[in-house]
């Protein structure tokens, strides 16, 4: 019998990593890994340091381009037209066919448009795959003089560093009544805001993109806000989320929603046929504090470590354990751990904040009203994974976790003492059976201040 | 680029125009007392005669003047190596000791102003355009255009800069004759320092450590909010200026030999020859402080705080070569091969030029207490092999010159026996490590990319490993341009130093042990 066929269709995190793990457990697997977009796997998280000249493309592609070959995983680069569910066969956009005995749709997302007018206009674009860069990198070259990026969240906020490296001024206009806030509670928040603004981005909240202007060239000219202003602007970046990258998909035997249904076991209603990462939308939320689509690079990389799992050993359902989540807001770090409603009710919960003078650095606990600790969100400083992982799922007491904070900070030597000032607010607020730490000698000598 | 970094940009080209310029200046004038007063005892009288055609010529430039004393002395010289008579012929190469006693320029006439106008403008100018980079700017590290950079991504002002250092090297190693209006220009401020004549090697300390002041700012302000970086930075600075250049001239000052206190052996190769065992022994207490004190450093110092601190307490918060690499080097630092072919042959190179190092230095002091019975002069061919390949070309014209095209460690990955040995007690037994934070790398490749040492970082962090390598100097970078802050460097218990987890933190749906 001639080893199976493992075919994955997109060569993202998820991807990758389950060809990986895959090929770790498995010699004999046939893996191929089809991606039209690029040769080899790259991080997507960092286009945005390749369009800032930080690094080269190059520079974002984690594996030597050996590695693929001696670990004979076949990549392909081509674009998938359609797939024949029936016979096992995919269609390329090249006419040409592939068999597979196991499919895996791993095709992630795509920008959403929410069809303002517009919005195919040259010069609007979203951001998410090597061809979007591209595109931003020939349609930002020149003749920018402002750019309007809609919709508020992280693609967005990178594109607004992208384009101010190029001197490009930027309108940014939020729908909502803070950036970010359906993620971040109103303190933080307003401190990615007030950052923002901080680098000379024009943040314009609570409002929404009612329709986009041609010129005489079909390029953007203008937009006109929802309170009737109109922009001029060359550039438009769309960036209100983005949704599985499914289409080709669409009306086949697969049963697709927003994502291709999944179960817990990445299964779709086709045997043989999975689907992880950006793309999947799983029949059940795989935990109370988590949506049935999962758009995180983590998240991704953790389907592909279970299914690979799961294809080579034997079927477990993906449990994702303590949720954790990290970015950067232009200068700052943030870093979040377990369950961080951005609204709640205090009732249910007891929310303790703690911020620095500087307006940059803040820390907020959210723990029940038995004071165990449900999760944490933290800014301008660095915590530690592990750390939290064990207190949240231990459910520590929020003084417990408070009293060994210094344990927990993940920042390098000499940096502020940060925990300090948090240990200090916190007994002031809530008591607690515990010494806030000093400052020790190297710090006191050497250490940055408070 | 505001006015006041332009202002410095201009005022540093001017100054590096100037010092170019400056060996060309003048013209030379050779007579009989000059090759006298210029000349050891026993080759007074024939280099006397050999050079006397050139008495009294004005030569109008370096150039003519060399090629006249090279044509006179080799002609000399062949002859003898022609008829065999190795013991007659001289040796010792006094191009440099005549040219710079024949040299008149304006230069020489008014060292301070020229000194000014040269070293001086390009040290104000590349402070002026340091001193307030990113001043509009929230403090954060900001490595934008790097690879848009002409000059740093291996672009023609990068092979500008390569070529002109690496030519800048070739003078001082092999022809400082060249360069001895230059040296008359720092003679003033070498008579001030210790009371003797400028030499080349007191020319390229002063540069040297005028660089890593001046790029030093550039650090502060470059990674601002990053208080590792400026601590590091800081006391780079302070190491290159105390110990490696004032602490010896003022040693010589009050007659004692010259030392640097915090060059180690086998980076200082010489530690044992035997001129320099010699130096130590005649140099009363000193010179026996300074013995013990080199001996302690090797046997003591490096594997005591290489256990606690890794090597980083040397490579990048004391060492010279270091110094250099940290701070002018810094824009480099990208430019460093990640491949793992790369890493393949530094593995060779690096323990390669220790095993040399410690062979040449083991057979050097075996010959010296044999009473040089054991080898005779073999040794000095073989000190005299090892100065030019390794300490010479390697070290200097390779470890500098090649920032533009390897990145700002050639020297320190490729070549440094000291950084191997550090390395070795780094690797098996030290509490340093690097650290990942659980499963927050997203492998953007930051961290790689501005890895000086060539490490690939990533390939660490995104499986949740800490990072424990020999070549690794500490330098804190792969930290600091972590836009996820998963990385840190840290001193911790020996156990656990090095992890290695299949799954990582975040996923519970496969147990390991199950």
């Amino acid at each position: 019998m001639s080893a199976r066929h493992l075919v994955i269709i997109g060569n993202g995190i998820s991807g990758i990593t389950l060809a990986r793990h895959v090929r770790k457990m498995d010699l004999d697997t046939r893996i191929t890994v089809i991606s039209g977009e690029s040769d080899y796997f790259f991080s997507r998280t960092a286009l945005m340091y390749v369009f800032m000249g930080h690094m080269k493309f190059e520079h974002t592609q984690p594996y030597e381009s050996w590695f693929w070959e001696k670990n004979r995983i076949e990549l392909k680069k081509v674009w998938v037209q359609k797939v024949e569910f029936s016979e096992n066969v995919l269609v390329f956009d090249s006419g040409e066919k592939m068999a597979y005995d196991i499919l895996v749709i791993a095709t992630g997302s795509k920008p959403n448009k929410f069809g303002w007018p517009g919005q195919d206009l040259e010069g609007v674009q979203g951001l998410y795959s090597k061809q979007d860069l591209e595109l931003m990198e020939k349609n930002t070259n020149q003749g920018v003089k402002r750019a309007v990026i809609v919709g508020g969240g992280l693609i967005g906020i990178e594109m607004a560093e992208m384009l101010a490296y190029k001197k490009i001024p930027v309108t940014f206009l939020v729908r909502e009544k803070g950036f970010w806030d359906n993620v971040l509670p109103k303190e933080e928040s307003e401190l990615v805001g007030r950052h923002i603004r901080e680098h000379h981005i024009d943040l314009q909240l609570e409002t929404e993109l009612k329709e986009i202007l041609s010129d005489s060239k079909g390029r953007v000219r203008a937009v006109v806000t929802s309170l009737g202003e109109e922009i001029s602007c060359e550039f438009v970046g769309l960036t209100a989320g983005v949704s599985p990258n499914v289409d080709f998909l669409r009306n086949t035997e697969l049963k697709v929603n927003r994502g291709v249904k999944v179960d817990a076991f990445f299964q779709t209603n086709i045997p043989d046929v999975y689907a992880i990462g950006d793309c999947a939308e799983f029949e059940n939320p795989p935990a109370a504090d988590r949506r049935t689509i999962e758009q995180v690079w983590y998240t991704g990389r953790m389907h592909g470590e279970t299914l690979a799992h799961n294809l080579c050993k034997r079927p477990v359902p993906y449990q994702p354990g303590i949720w954790f989540n990290s970015a950067k807001f232009l200068d700052i770090e943030y870093q979040t751990y377990g369950t961080v409603p951005p609204k709640w009710d205090d009732s249910e919960l007891e929310s303790f904040y703690w911020e620095h003078s500087s307006g940059k650095v803040c820390f907020r606990m959210f723990m029940n009203t038995a004071g165990q600790i449900l999760g944490i969100n933290n800014f301008g400083f660095r915590l530690r994974h592990e750390f939290f992982d064990q207190a949240i799922r231990e459910k520590w007491s929020g003084e417990k976790v408070i009293a060994k904070l210094d344990k927990a900070n993940f920042d390098p030597e000499f940096f502020a003492p940060y925990y300090m000032e948090i240990q200090k607010a916190f007994k002031e607020q809530f008591g607690g059976n515990f010494q806030p730490a000093k400052k020790s000698f190297i710090q006191k000598l050497f250490g940055a201040s408070v | 680029m505001k006015t006041i970094e332009k202002i410095g940009l201009g005022l540093f080209l001017i100054g590096l125009a100037v010092f170019t310029a400056v060996p060309f200046l003048g013209n030379y004038t050779l007579s009989e007392e000059l090759v006298l007063a210029n000349t050891k005892d026993i080759h007074q009288e024939k280099m006397a005669e050999i050079l006397a055609p050139m008495y009294g010529q004005e030569y109008g430039s370096n150039f003519s003047f060399l090629s006249a004393f090279g044509e006179n002395f080799n002609t000399y010289n062949d002859n003898l190596k022609a008829q065999q008579l190795w013991d007659q012929v001289i040796w010792d190469d006094y191009g440099f000791a005549l040219a710079k006693a024949a040299a008149s320029s304006p230069v020489r006439d008014n060292p301070w102003l020229w000194l000014g106008l040269s070293i001086g403008l390009a040290a104000l100018g590349g402070y002026l355009y340091n001193f307030r980079q990113y001043s509009d700017e929230p403090s954060g590290i900001k490595n934008n255009g790097i690879f848009h950079s002409k000059l740093k991504n291996k672009g023609w002002l990068g092979m500008i800069t390569g070529g002109y250092l690496i030519l800048f090297y070739i003078l001082l190693y092999w022809f400082p004759a060249y360069l001895v209006n230059l040296v008359w220009m720092v003679e003033p401020v070498s008579k001030l320092l210790s009371g003797g004549p400028a030499s080349q090697w007191f020319l390229y300390g002063l540069v040297y450590t005028l660089a890593i002041l001046v790029m030093g700012v550039r650090m502060f302000r470059k990674y601002r909010g990053n208080k590792y970086q400026q601590l590091r930075t800081a006391s780079v600075m302070f190491f290159q200026t105390a110990f490696a250049f004032l602490i010896p001239e003022i040693l010589v000052l009050l007659n004692q030999p010259y030392f640097d206190f915090k060059n180690i052996w086998p980076l200082d190769y010489d530690f044992f020859y035997d001129y320099q065992i010699s130096t130590f022994l005649s140099g009363g207490g000193m010179g026996m402080f300074m013995l013990i004190w080199g001996i302690l450093l090797i046997i003591v110092g490096v594997p005591v705080f290489t256990y606690f601190y890794g090597k980083r307490w040397y490579c990048s918060w004391v060492c010279g070569c270091g110094g250099l690499a940290e701070t002018v080097g810094d824009p480099f630092r990208q430019l460093s091969d990640k491949s793992l072919k790369a890493w393949k042959y530094e593995r060779w190179i690096i323990h390669s030029v220790l095993v040399l190092a410690v062979v040449i230095t083991a057979v050097t002091i075996a010959n010296y207490f044999s009473g040089f019975s054991f080898l005779g002069n073999v040794t000095n061919q073989l000190h005299s092999f090892y100065g030019f390949a390794i300490g010479s070309a390697f070290a200097g014209v390779v470890g500098t010159g090649f920032y533009p095209f390897m990145g700002n460690r050639v020297w320190c990955r490729f070549g440094c026996p000291l950084a191997a040995y550090l390395g070795i007690v780094q690797r098996f037994k030290s509490r340093f490590r690097i650290t990942t934070n659980g499963g927050q790398c997203i492998s953007c490749g930051n961290c790689s990319t501005y890895c000086e040492m060539g490490i690939d970082v990533r390939a660490y962090a995104q499986k949740g490993q800490n990072i424990v390598r020999s070549s690794c100097v500490g330098c804190g970078v792969c930290s600091a341009v972590c836009p996820r802050g998963v990385l840190k460097l840290e001193n911790g218990p020996e156990e656990n130093r090095i992890i290695d987890l299949p799954i990582i933190i975040g996923n519970d749906s496969i147990k390991l042990n199950a």
